[in-house]
Protein backbone atom coordinates (compact mmCIF):
# COMPACT_ATOMS: atom_id res chain seq x y z
CA UNK A 1 0.00 0.00 0.00
CA UNK A 2 1.62 3.40 -0.60
CA UNK A 3 1.51 6.59 1.33
CA UNK A 4 1.28 9.80 -0.33
CA UNK A 5 3.47 11.63 2.37
CA UNK A 6 2.89 15.18 0.75
CA UNK A 7 -0.79 14.40 0.82
CA UNK A 8 -0.91 13.79 4.36
CA UNK A 9 1.26 16.19 5.25
CA UNK A 10 -0.84 18.65 3.51
CA UNK A 11 -4.46 17.22 5.71
CA UNK A 12 -2.90 17.62 8.73
CA UNK A 13 -1.48 21.11 7.97
CA UNK A 14 2.42 19.89 8.72
CA UNK A 15 5.06 21.45 7.03
CA UNK A 16 7.83 19.30 6.11
CA UNK A 17 10.83 19.48 3.67
CA UNK A 18 11.92 17.30 1.52
CA UNK A 19 14.77 15.88 3.58
CA UNK A 20 11.79 15.44 6.48
CA UNK A 21 10.01 13.52 4.34
CA UNK A 22 12.76 11.08 3.28
CA UNK A 23 13.32 10.75 6.57
CA UNK A 24 9.88 9.35 7.85
CA UNK A 25 9.11 7.47 4.26
CA UNK A 26 10.59 4.02 5.66
CA UNK A 27 8.85 4.52 8.71
CA UNK A 28 5.77 4.87 7.82
CA UNK A 29 6.10 2.56 4.81
CA UNK A 30 7.18 -0.62 7.58
CA UNK A 31 3.79 0.56 8.93
CA UNK A 32 1.96 0.47 5.68
CA UNK A 33 3.37 -3.35 5.87
CA UNK A 34 1.94 -4.18 8.64
CA UNK A 35 -1.22 -3.19 7.29
CA UNK A 36 -1.12 -4.82 3.82
CA UNK A 37 -1.05 -7.77 6.52
CA UNK A 38 -3.91 -6.91 8.06
CA UNK A 39 -6.20 -6.33 4.72
CA UNK A 40 -5.20 -9.83 3.85
CA UNK A 41 -7.92 -11.28 6.45
CA UNK A 42 -10.66 -11.73 5.04
CA UNK A 43 -13.40 -9.56 6.85
CA UNK A 44 -17.01 -10.28 4.61
CA UNK A 45 -19.01 -11.17 7.67
CA UNK A 46 -17.31 -8.72 10.59
CA UNK A 47 -19.21 -5.66 12.06
CA UNK A 48 -16.55 -2.85 11.61
CA UNK A 49 -15.25 -2.23 15.53
CA UNK A 50 -16.21 1.32 17.00
CA UNK A 51 -14.76 0.21 20.63
CA UNK A 52 -13.06 -2.59 21.72
CA UNK A 53 -14.67 -2.49 24.69
CA UNK A 54 -17.95 -4.30 25.52
CA UNK A 55 -19.70 -1.41 27.18
CA UNK A 56 -22.01 1.35 25.46
CA UNK A 57 -22.27 5.20 26.06
CA UNK A 58 -23.18 6.84 29.21
CA UNK A 59 -25.30 9.60 28.73
CA UNK A 60 -25.71 12.89 30.64
CA UNK A 61 -28.62 14.50 31.53
CA UNK A 62 -28.98 17.43 29.95
CA UNK A 63 -28.74 20.24 32.70
CA UNK A 64 -26.13 22.87 32.45
CA UNK A 65 -23.32 23.01 35.21
CA UNK A 66 -20.63 24.87 33.36
CA UNK A 67 -20.90 28.61 34.33
CA UNK A 68 -18.89 31.76 32.29
CA UNK A 69 -15.05 31.35 32.57
CA UNK A 70 -14.19 33.26 29.38
CA UNK A 71 -11.98 36.06 31.10
CA UNK A 72 -10.02 33.22 33.17
CA UNK A 73 -9.80 30.91 29.47
CA UNK A 74 -8.72 33.63 27.37
CA UNK A 75 -5.73 34.48 29.98
CA UNK A 76 -4.28 31.64 27.71
CA UNK A 77 -5.40 32.91 23.86
CA UNK A 78 -2.49 34.91 21.97
CA UNK A 79 -5.25 37.77 20.98
CA UNK A 80 -8.75 38.64 22.29
CA UNK A 81 -11.18 41.79 21.44
CA UNK A 82 -14.72 42.16 22.69
CA UNK A 83 -14.72 39.01 24.06
CA UNK A 84 -13.70 37.23 20.94
CA UNK A 85 -10.56 35.11 20.43
CA UNK A 86 -8.54 36.33 17.49
CA UNK A 87 -6.92 34.93 14.71
CA UNK A 88 -5.50 35.89 11.25
CA UNK A 89 -8.44 36.90 9.03
CA UNK A 90 -9.84 34.13 7.12
CA UNK A 91 -12.27 34.31 4.38
CA UNK A 92 -13.83 32.06 1.84
CA UNK B 1 -32.92 20.19 -24.80
CA UNK B 2 -35.45 19.32 -22.01
CA UNK B 3 -33.95 18.65 -18.61
CA UNK B 4 -34.99 17.04 -14.82
CA UNK B 5 -33.77 18.92 -11.89
CA UNK B 6 -32.61 16.71 -9.41
CA UNK B 7 -32.55 18.03 -5.66
CA UNK B 8 -31.71 16.55 -2.62
CA UNK B 9 -31.56 18.60 0.73
CA UNK B 10 -29.23 18.48 4.07
CA UNK B 11 -31.18 20.37 7.04
CA UNK B 12 -29.35 21.24 10.02
CA UNK B 13 -31.51 21.24 12.97
CA UNK B 14 -30.50 22.50 16.53
CA UNK B 15 -31.93 20.76 18.68
CA UNK B 16 -33.64 22.21 21.57
CA UNK B 17 -31.54 21.40 24.35
CA UNK B 18 -30.71 23.66 27.55
CA UNK B 19 -27.03 22.18 27.76
CA UNK B 20 -24.52 21.18 24.57
CA UNK B 21 -24.35 17.71 23.33
CA UNK B 22 -20.81 16.78 24.90
CA UNK B 23 -20.61 19.32 27.79
CA UNK B 24 -22.42 21.09 30.40
CA UNK B 25 -22.30 24.86 28.93
CA UNK B 26 -25.24 26.31 27.99
CA UNK B 27 -26.49 26.53 24.58
CA UNK B 28 -28.90 29.78 25.06
CA UNK B 29 -28.88 32.36 21.86
CA UNK B 30 -27.02 35.79 22.20
CA UNK B 31 -25.12 35.47 24.80
CA UNK B 32 -22.04 37.81 25.51
CA UNK B 33 -19.48 35.57 23.37
CA UNK B 34 -17.80 33.15 24.28
CA UNK B 35 -19.19 32.92 28.01
CA UNK B 36 -20.83 29.59 27.25
CA UNK B 37 -17.82 28.12 25.87
CA UNK B 38 -16.63 25.71 28.26
CA UNK B 39 -12.85 23.40 27.72
CA UNK B 40 -14.91 20.38 26.29
CA UNK B 41 -16.18 23.19 23.89
CA UNK B 42 -12.84 24.45 23.88
CA UNK B 43 -11.20 21.78 23.09
CA UNK B 44 -8.75 21.77 26.19
CA UNK B 45 -6.30 18.70 26.69
CA UNK B 46 -7.34 16.13 28.74
CA UNK B 47 -11.69 16.61 28.63
CA UNK B 48 -13.89 13.95 27.43
CA UNK B 49 -17.03 14.70 25.64
CA UNK B 50 -19.97 12.92 27.72
CA UNK B 51 -23.44 12.55 25.28
CA UNK B 52 -26.80 14.48 26.14
CA UNK B 53 -29.69 11.98 26.81
CA UNK B 54 -32.09 14.37 25.67
CA UNK B 55 -30.45 15.09 22.28
CA UNK B 56 -30.42 11.46 21.63
CA UNK B 57 -34.18 11.39 22.45
CA UNK B 58 -35.53 14.43 20.37
CA UNK B 59 -33.54 12.28 17.75
CA UNK B 60 -35.37 9.27 18.42
CA UNK B 61 -38.49 11.34 18.31
CA UNK B 62 -37.88 12.48 14.98
CA UNK B 63 -36.80 8.88 13.81
CA UNK B 64 -40.60 8.08 15.13
CA UNK B 65 -42.37 10.91 12.78
CA UNK B 66 -40.21 10.23 10.06
CA UNK B 67 -41.29 6.10 9.97
CA UNK B 68 -37.71 5.64 9.82
CA UNK B 69 -35.53 2.71 11.11
CA UNK B 70 -34.33 3.86 13.83
CA UNK B 71 -30.56 1.64 14.63
CA UNK B 72 -30.19 0.21 18.09
CA UNK B 73 -26.40 0.25 18.21
CA UNK B 74 -25.48 3.45 16.20
CA UNK B 75 -21.63 5.57 16.65
CA UNK B 76 -19.88 8.75 16.52
CA UNK B 77 -17.08 9.66 14.56
CA UNK B 78 -14.34 12.31 13.82
CA UNK B 79 -14.53 14.70 10.47
CA UNK B 80 -11.22 16.25 10.27
CA UNK B 81 -10.82 19.57 8.76
CA UNK B 82 -9.00 22.73 9.84
CA UNK B 83 -10.90 26.40 10.46
CA UNK B 84 -10.19 28.15 13.49
CA UNK B 85 -14.47 28.21 14.83
CA UNK B 86 -13.79 24.28 15.01
CA UNK B 87 -11.57 24.22 18.02
CA UNK B 88 -10.53 20.53 18.38
CA UNK B 89 -9.52 20.16 14.27
CA UNK B 90 -12.51 17.59 13.90
CA UNK B 91 -16.13 18.05 14.25
CA UNK B 92 -17.61 14.76 16.21
CA UNK B 93 -20.41 13.31 13.73
CA UNK B 94 -21.93 10.01 13.11
CA UNK B 95 -20.78 8.79 9.79
CA UNK B 96 -21.20 4.49 9.25
CA UNK B 97 -23.88 4.25 11.52
CA UNK B 98 -26.48 6.86 12.03
CA UNK B 99 -28.74 6.82 15.16
CA UNK B 100 -31.91 6.84 12.38
CA UNK B 101 -31.75 5.76 9.51
CA UNK B 102 -34.01 5.23 5.93
CA UNK B 103 -37.64 7.21 6.39
CA UNK B 104 -40.07 9.11 4.34
CA UNK B 105 -41.67 12.55 4.39
CA UNK B 106 -44.94 13.09 2.76
CA UNK B 107 -45.29 17.03 1.61
CA UNK B 108 -48.38 18.57 0.06
CA UNK B 109 -47.25 20.40 -3.17
CA UNK B 110 -49.37 23.29 -4.62
CA UNK B 111 -51.47 21.48 -6.68
CA UNK B 112 -52.83 19.13 -3.85
CA UNK B 113 -51.31 16.10 -4.52
CA UNK B 114 -49.23 14.27 -2.11
CA UNK B 115 -45.25 13.50 -2.62
CA UNK B 116 -43.41 11.67 -0.49
CA UNK B 117 -39.93 12.74 -0.07
CA UNK B 118 -37.10 9.78 1.49
CA UNK B 119 -34.99 10.43 4.49
CA UNK B 120 -31.56 8.70 3.94
CA UNK B 121 -30.81 9.27 7.75
CA UNK B 122 -30.58 11.83 10.20
CA UNK B 123 -27.34 11.92 12.25
CA UNK B 124 -26.64 13.40 15.79
CA UNK B 125 -23.37 15.85 15.85
CA UNK B 126 -22.17 19.24 16.89
CA UNK B 127 -22.06 22.46 15.33
CA UNK B 128 -19.15 25.04 14.98
CA UNK B 129 -18.37 28.15 16.44
CA UNK B 130 -19.25 31.36 14.49
CA UNK B 131 -16.44 33.29 12.87
CA UNK B 132 -16.69 36.86 12.61
CA UNK B 133 -14.85 38.89 10.08
CA UNK B 134 -16.51 42.31 10.30
CA UNK B 135 -15.63 42.83 14.01
CA UNK B 136 -12.00 43.61 14.33
CA UNK B 137 -10.29 44.97 11.42
CA UNK B 138 -7.79 42.69 9.14
CA UNK B 139 -8.48 40.00 11.97
CA UNK B 140 -11.16 37.14 12.36
CA UNK B 141 -13.12 37.15 15.45
CA UNK B 142 -14.18 33.28 17.32
CA UNK B 143 -17.12 33.17 19.48
CA UNK B 144 -17.44 29.50 20.44
CA UNK B 145 -20.84 29.80 22.62
CA UNK B 146 -22.45 27.65 19.55
CA UNK B 147 -19.65 24.99 19.53
CA UNK B 148 -21.11 21.91 20.41
CA UNK B 149 -24.48 22.54 20.53
CA UNK B 150 -26.28 19.24 19.07
CA UNK B 151 -27.92 19.66 15.75
CA UNK B 152 -29.41 16.62 14.05
CA UNK B 153 -28.86 16.68 10.72
CA UNK B 154 -31.53 15.07 8.26
CA UNK B 155 -30.54 14.31 5.03
CA UNK B 156 -32.93 13.65 2.10
CA UNK B 157 -33.02 11.01 -0.49
CA UNK B 158 -32.18 12.94 -4.43
CA UNK B 159 -36.06 12.97 -4.77
CA UNK B 160 -37.25 16.65 -5.07
CA UNK B 161 -37.68 18.50 -8.74
CA UNK B 162 -38.04 22.02 -8.26
CA UNK B 163 -37.40 24.55 -6.38
CA UNK B 164 -41.33 24.42 -5.32
CA UNK B 165 -41.33 20.86 -4.28
CA UNK B 166 -38.09 21.75 -2.03
CA UNK B 167 -39.73 24.67 -0.23
CA UNK B 168 -42.64 22.61 0.00
CA UNK B 169 -40.58 20.03 1.90
CA UNK B 170 -38.65 22.49 3.78
CA UNK B 171 -41.75 23.46 4.99
CA UNK B 172 -43.54 20.39 6.32
CA UNK B 173 -40.01 19.39 7.64
CA UNK B 174 -40.00 22.72 9.78
CA UNK B 175 -43.39 22.65 10.92
CA UNK B 176 -42.55 18.26 11.88
CA UNK B 177 -39.42 19.77 13.94
CA UNK B 178 -41.09 22.30 15.59
CA UNK B 179 -44.48 19.98 16.81
CA UNK B 180 -42.10 17.99 17.84
CA UNK B 181 -40.40 20.73 20.28
CA UNK B 182 -36.96 19.35 18.95
CA UNK B 183 -36.36 23.19 17.46
CA UNK B 184 -37.25 26.11 17.25
CA UNK B 185 -36.90 26.64 13.86
CA UNK B 186 -35.13 30.34 14.18
CA UNK B 187 -34.24 30.89 10.64
CA UNK B 188 -32.85 33.63 11.00
CA UNK B 189 -30.84 32.63 14.20
CA UNK B 190 -29.28 29.57 12.39
CA UNK B 191 -31.60 27.21 14.42
CA UNK B 192 -33.25 25.62 11.35
CA UNK B 193 -30.09 25.89 8.07
CA UNK B 194 -30.75 24.16 4.89
CA UNK B 195 -27.79 23.02 2.33
CA UNK B 196 -29.38 22.22 -1.05
CA UNK B 197 -27.31 19.59 -3.95
CA UNK B 198 -28.47 20.75 -7.30
CA UNK B 199 -27.92 18.76 -10.69
CA UNK B 200 -29.74 18.82 -13.54
CA UNK B 201 -29.69 15.74 -16.42
CA UNK B 202 -31.42 15.27 -19.49
CA UNK B 203 -34.96 13.95 -19.71
CA UNK B 204 -34.96 10.34 -19.79
CA UNK B 205 -31.53 10.04 -18.71
CA UNK B 206 -30.85 7.32 -15.96
CA UNK B 207 -27.53 8.63 -14.29
CA UNK B 208 -27.43 11.72 -12.66
CA UNK B 209 -25.32 14.59 -13.30
CA UNK B 210 -22.63 16.44 -11.19
CA UNK B 211 -23.96 18.02 -8.38
CA UNK B 212 -23.47 21.80 -6.75
CA UNK B 213 -24.18 21.94 -3.26
CA UNK B 214 -25.55 25.13 -2.21
CA UNK B 215 -25.18 26.78 1.24
CA UNK B 216 -25.60 30.06 3.01
CA UNK B 217 -29.75 30.24 2.65
CA UNK B 218 -31.38 31.04 5.45
CA UNK B 219 -35.37 31.46 4.57
CA UNK B 220 -37.65 29.71 2.35
CA UNK B 221 -37.95 32.72 -0.24
CA UNK B 222 -33.83 32.72 -0.70
CA UNK B 223 -33.77 28.79 -0.96
CA UNK B 224 -36.67 28.89 -3.59
CA UNK B 225 -34.32 31.74 -5.34
CA UNK B 226 -31.39 30.27 -5.01
CA UNK B 227 -32.46 26.64 -6.50
CA UNK B 228 -33.75 28.22 -9.60
CA UNK B 229 -30.56 30.56 -10.09
CA UNK B 230 -28.29 27.56 -9.36
CA UNK B 231 -30.73 25.48 -12.11
CA UNK B 232 -30.33 28.37 -14.61
CA UNK B 233 -27.28 28.97 -14.15
CA UNK B 234 -26.06 24.49 -14.62
CA UNK B 235 -28.46 24.94 -17.98
CA UNK B 236 -26.17 27.70 -19.03
CA UNK B 237 -22.98 26.17 -18.78
CA UNK B 238 -23.84 22.63 -20.39
CA UNK B 239 -26.19 24.08 -22.90
CA UNK B 240 -22.95 26.05 -24.08
CA UNK B 241 -20.48 22.97 -23.89
CA UNK B 242 -19.49 23.99 -20.60
CA UNK B 243 -19.18 21.07 -17.65
CA UNK B 244 -20.61 21.32 -13.93
CA UNK B 245 -18.05 21.22 -11.61
CA UNK B 246 -18.70 19.44 -7.85
CA UNK B 247 -18.46 22.31 -6.04
CA UNK B 248 -19.74 24.34 -2.85
CA UNK B 249 -21.60 27.65 -3.68
CA UNK B 250 -22.72 30.24 -1.76
CA UNK B 251 -25.97 32.11 -2.28
CA UNK B 252 -25.71 35.82 -1.97
CA UNK B 253 -29.27 37.19 -1.25
CA UNK B 254 -28.40 41.09 -2.32
CA UNK B 255 -27.20 39.95 -6.34
CA UNK B 256 -29.50 36.82 -6.41
CA UNK B 257 -26.80 34.67 -7.98
CA UNK B 258 -24.55 31.50 -6.33
CA UNK B 259 -20.78 31.65 -6.28
CA UNK B 260 -18.04 28.96 -6.37
CA UNK B 261 -17.04 28.49 -2.29
CA UNK B 262 -14.29 25.93 -2.88
CA UNK B 263 -14.70 22.99 -4.59
CA UNK B 264 -15.79 20.23 -2.12
CA UNK B 265 -13.06 18.06 -0.60
CA UNK B 266 -13.66 14.84 -1.78
CA UNK B 267 -15.41 12.49 1.19
CA UNK B 268 -12.29 10.65 2.37
CA UNK B 269 -10.28 14.11 2.86
CA UNK B 270 -12.06 14.24 6.05
CA UNK B 271 -10.80 10.94 6.88
CA UNK B 272 -13.32 9.50 9.04
CA UNK B 273 -12.83 7.57 12.29
CA UNK B 274 -14.36 6.05 14.77
CA UNK B 275 -14.23 8.32 17.95
CA UNK B 276 -12.01 6.78 20.53
CA UNK B 277 -13.26 9.10 23.55
CA UNK B 278 -16.84 8.01 22.82
CA UNK B 279 -18.60 4.32 23.11
CA UNK B 280 -21.24 3.07 20.94
CA UNK B 281 -24.30 4.57 21.38
CA UNK B 282 -27.33 1.55 22.23
CA UNK B 283 -30.57 2.60 22.31
CA UNK B 284 -32.89 0.13 24.51
CA UNK B 285 -35.94 -0.68 24.26
CA UNK B 286 -37.54 1.22 27.09
CA UNK B 287 -35.89 4.35 25.54
CA UNK B 288 -37.68 3.38 22.34
CA UNK B 289 -41.22 3.33 24.15
CA UNK B 290 -40.67 6.33 26.17
CA UNK B 291 -39.65 8.19 22.73
CA UNK B 292 -42.76 6.65 21.47
CA UNK B 293 -44.81 7.78 24.33
CA UNK B 294 -43.70 11.60 24.51
CA UNK B 295 -44.94 12.01 21.03
CA UNK B 296 -47.51 14.89 20.44
CA UNK B 297 -49.77 15.25 18.06
CA UNK B 298 -47.98 15.37 14.48
CA UNK B 299 -49.03 18.49 11.99
CA UNK B 300 -50.45 15.85 9.53
CA UNK B 301 -52.58 14.03 12.46
CA UNK B 302 -53.69 17.69 13.34
CA UNK B 303 -54.75 18.59 9.96
CA UNK B 304 -56.89 15.70 9.31
CA UNK B 305 -58.62 16.31 12.88
CA UNK B 306 -59.42 19.48 12.44
CA UNK B 307 -60.90 18.78 9.25
CA UNK B 308 -63.22 15.74 10.77
CA UNK B 309 -63.64 17.91 14.55
CA UNK B 310 -64.42 21.11 13.09
CA UNK B 311 -66.08 20.62 9.21
CA UNK B 312 -63.42 22.91 7.93
CA UNK B 313 -61.83 22.89 4.62
CA UNK B 314 -58.29 20.93 4.02
CA UNK B 315 -56.96 24.28 3.08
CA UNK B 316 -58.02 25.94 6.25
CA UNK B 317 -57.13 23.17 8.29
CA UNK B 318 -53.73 23.27 6.34
CA UNK B 319 -53.13 26.69 7.29
CA UNK B 320 -54.24 26.32 10.56
CA UNK B 321 -52.09 23.73 11.36
CA UNK B 322 -48.97 25.46 9.92
CA UNK B 323 -47.18 26.04 13.24
CA UNK B 324 -48.15 24.74 16.25
CA UNK B 325 -49.01 28.35 18.49
CA UNK B 326 -51.56 28.96 15.84
CA UNK B 327 -52.98 25.68 15.87
CA UNK B 328 -53.73 26.16 19.44
CA UNK B 329 -54.52 29.44 19.59
CA UNK B 330 -57.21 28.38 17.10
CA UNK B 331 -58.47 25.46 19.27
CA UNK B 332 -58.13 28.11 22.59
CA UNK B 333 -60.67 30.44 20.73
CA UNK B 334 -63.51 27.57 19.59
CA UNK B 335 -63.30 26.47 23.10
CA UNK B 336 -63.60 29.73 24.69
CA UNK B 337 -66.02 31.55 22.15
CA UNK B 338 -68.36 28.35 21.79
CA UNK B 339 -69.07 29.82 18.46
CA UNK B 340 -68.93 27.93 15.06
CA UNK B 341 -65.37 26.49 14.39
CA UNK B 342 -66.02 28.23 10.37
CA UNK B 343 -66.43 31.70 11.88
CA UNK B 344 -62.70 31.84 14.22
CA UNK B 345 -61.17 30.03 11.57
CA UNK B 346 -61.86 33.26 9.52
CA UNK B 347 -61.06 35.63 11.90
CA UNK B 348 -57.45 33.92 12.92
CA UNK B 349 -56.53 33.19 9.56
CA UNK B 350 -58.04 36.81 7.94
CA UNK B 351 -58.09 40.08 10.32
CA UNK B 352 -55.84 38.48 12.98
CA UNK B 353 -52.96 37.18 10.77
CA UNK B 354 -53.85 40.09 8.78
CA UNK B 355 -52.72 42.45 11.72
CA UNK B 356 -50.34 40.19 12.97
CA UNK B 357 -47.99 39.85 9.36
CA UNK B 358 -48.50 44.18 9.07
CA UNK B 359 -46.66 43.83 12.73
CA UNK B 360 -44.18 41.00 11.93
CA UNK B 361 -45.38 39.32 15.21
CA UNK B 362 -45.95 35.82 16.14
CA UNK B 363 -48.44 33.91 17.24
CA UNK B 364 -47.17 33.53 20.33
CA UNK B 365 -46.43 37.44 20.56
CA UNK B 366 -49.66 38.36 19.51
CA UNK B 367 -51.61 41.34 21.50
CA UNK B 368 -54.57 40.10 21.01
CA UNK B 369 -55.23 37.00 23.50
CA UNK B 370 -57.49 33.89 22.78
CA UNK B 371 -59.26 34.83 25.38
CA UNK B 372 -59.62 38.33 23.96
CA UNK B 373 -60.74 37.22 20.45
CA UNK B 374 -62.88 34.89 21.87
CA UNK B 375 -64.93 37.40 23.75
CA UNK B 376 -65.21 39.47 20.79
CA UNK B 377 -66.44 36.04 18.38
CA UNK B 378 -68.86 35.49 21.10
CA UNK B 379 -70.75 38.36 20.61
CA UNK B 380 -70.84 37.78 16.79
CA UNK B 381 -72.15 34.49 17.09
CA UNK B 382 -75.08 35.43 19.47
CA UNK B 383 -75.45 38.37 17.09
CA UNK B 384 -75.14 40.81 19.87
CA UNK B 385 -72.68 42.83 16.98
CA UNK B 386 -72.94 42.24 12.85
CA UNK B 387 -69.33 41.11 11.32
CA UNK B 388 -69.30 44.46 10.15
CA UNK B 389 -69.33 45.87 13.51
CA UNK B 390 -66.97 43.51 14.64
CA UNK B 391 -64.26 44.53 12.44
CA UNK B 392 -64.64 47.95 13.79
CA UNK B 393 -64.42 46.40 17.41
CA UNK B 394 -61.23 44.64 16.68
CA UNK B 395 -59.50 47.33 15.62
CA UNK B 396 -60.12 48.95 18.45
CA UNK B 397 -59.00 45.97 20.11
CA UNK B 398 -55.65 46.57 18.53
CA UNK B 399 -55.35 49.75 20.04
CA UNK B 400 -55.90 48.86 23.62
CA UNK B 401 -56.61 45.81 26.21
CA UNK B 402 -60.21 46.16 26.24
CA UNK B 403 -62.19 43.39 26.14
CA UNK B 404 -64.84 43.16 23.11
CA UNK B 405 -67.62 43.97 25.62
CA UNK B 406 -65.68 46.89 27.22
CA UNK B 407 -65.31 48.39 23.41
CA UNK B 408 -68.97 47.21 22.57
CA UNK B 409 -70.70 49.07 25.64
CA UNK B 410 -68.47 51.83 25.37
CA UNK B 411 -69.24 53.06 21.54
CA UNK B 412 -72.95 51.65 22.06
CA UNK B 413 -71.86 49.30 19.07
CA UNK B 414 -74.95 46.71 19.93
CA UNK B 415 -76.95 45.27 17.18
CA UNK B 416 -80.63 46.19 16.68
CA UNK B 417 -82.64 42.69 17.64
CA UNK B 418 -85.90 43.71 18.03
CA UNK B 419 -87.47 42.84 14.54
CA UNK B 420 -90.89 44.94 15.61
CA UNK B 421 -88.42 47.73 15.92
CA UNK B 422 -86.49 46.48 12.45
CA UNK B 423 -89.92 46.37 10.71
CA UNK B 424 -90.81 49.58 11.91
CA UNK B 425 -87.93 51.20 10.21
CA UNK B 426 -88.26 49.65 7.04
CA UNK B 427 -92.16 50.68 6.51
CA UNK B 428 -90.51 54.23 7.41
CA UNK B 429 -88.17 54.03 4.52
CA UNK B 430 -90.43 52.44 2.38
CA UNK B 431 -92.94 55.49 2.65
CA UNK B 432 -90.35 58.03 2.66
CA UNK B 433 -88.98 56.61 -0.63
CA UNK B 434 -92.26 55.47 -2.63
CA UNK B 435 -90.71 56.44 -6.11
CA UNK B 436 -87.89 53.47 -5.42
CA UNK B 437 -90.83 51.64 -4.05
CA UNK B 438 -92.34 51.52 -7.15
CA UNK B 439 -89.42 51.27 -9.13
CA UNK B 440 -88.50 48.12 -7.30
CA UNK B 441 -92.02 46.37 -7.34
CA UNK B 442 -91.93 47.01 -11.17
CA UNK B 443 -88.85 45.04 -11.73
CA UNK B 444 -85.78 47.02 -10.74
CA UNK B 445 -84.06 44.45 -8.30
CA UNK B 446 -80.45 46.72 -7.78
CA UNK B 447 -83.02 49.24 -5.84
CA UNK B 448 -82.56 46.09 -2.89
CA UNK B 449 -79.58 47.59 -1.47
CA UNK B 450 -80.93 51.30 -1.76
CA UNK B 451 -82.99 49.94 0.32
CA UNK B 452 -80.68 47.91 2.88
CA UNK B 453 -78.28 51.32 3.09
CA UNK B 454 -81.27 53.47 3.72
CA UNK B 455 -81.93 50.99 6.59
CA UNK B 456 -78.63 51.01 7.97
CA UNK B 457 -78.31 54.80 7.48
CA UNK B 458 -81.08 55.05 9.79
CA UNK B 459 -80.28 52.74 12.47
CA UNK B 460 -77.02 53.77 12.29
CA UNK B 461 -75.48 50.21 11.20
CA UNK B 462 -76.84 48.35 14.02
CA UNK B 463 -79.40 46.79 11.84
CA UNK B 464 -78.80 43.00 12.12
CA UNK B 465 -77.61 42.26 8.47
CA UNK B 466 -79.21 39.03 7.97
CA UNK B 467 -82.15 39.80 9.50
CA UNK B 468 -82.83 43.15 7.63
CA UNK B 469 -82.36 41.24 4.31
CA UNK B 470 -85.20 38.62 5.48
CA UNK B 471 -87.50 41.37 6.77
CA UNK B 472 -86.60 43.77 3.75
CA UNK B 473 -87.35 41.05 1.72
CA UNK B 474 -90.60 39.60 2.66
CA UNK B 475 -91.95 44.18 3.40
CA UNK B 476 -90.54 44.67 -0.57
CA UNK B 477 -92.47 41.54 -2.00
CA UNK B 478 -96.18 42.28 0.19
CA UNK B 479 -98.04 45.06 -1.18
CA UNK B 480 -99.19 46.37 2.23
Amino acid sequence: MSFDIPKVAYLARIAMSEEEIAAVKPKLENVMAMIDDLVKIDTTNVAPLASPLEQYQTLREDVVTETDQHVTYQKLAPKVAADLYLVPQVIE
Amino acid sequence: MQWEVIIGLEVHTQLLTKSKIFSGASTAYGATPNSQACLVDLAFPGVLPVLNKTAVEMALKFGLAVHAEINPYSTFERKQYFYPDLPKGYQISQYQTPIVGKGYLDIELDNGQTKRVGITRAHLEEDAGKSLHDAIPHMSGIDLNRAGTPLLEIVSEPDLRSAEEAVAYLKTLHALVTYLGICDGNMQEGSFRCDANVSIRPVGQKEFGTRAEIKNVNSFRYVEKAINYEIERQKEVLESGGIIVQETRLYDASTNTTRSMRSKEAANDYRYFPDPDLLTLYVSESMMAAASQSMPELPWEKAARFQSDYQLSAYDAKVLTAERGLADYFETVVKLSQAAPKLVANWVMGDLAAFLNKNNLSIEASPISGERLAGLIARIQDNTISGKMAKTVFEAMCESNDTADHIIEARGLKQMTDSSALEKVIEEVMTANPQQLNDYRAGKDKLFAFFVGQVMKATKGQANPQQLNELLLAKLKSNN
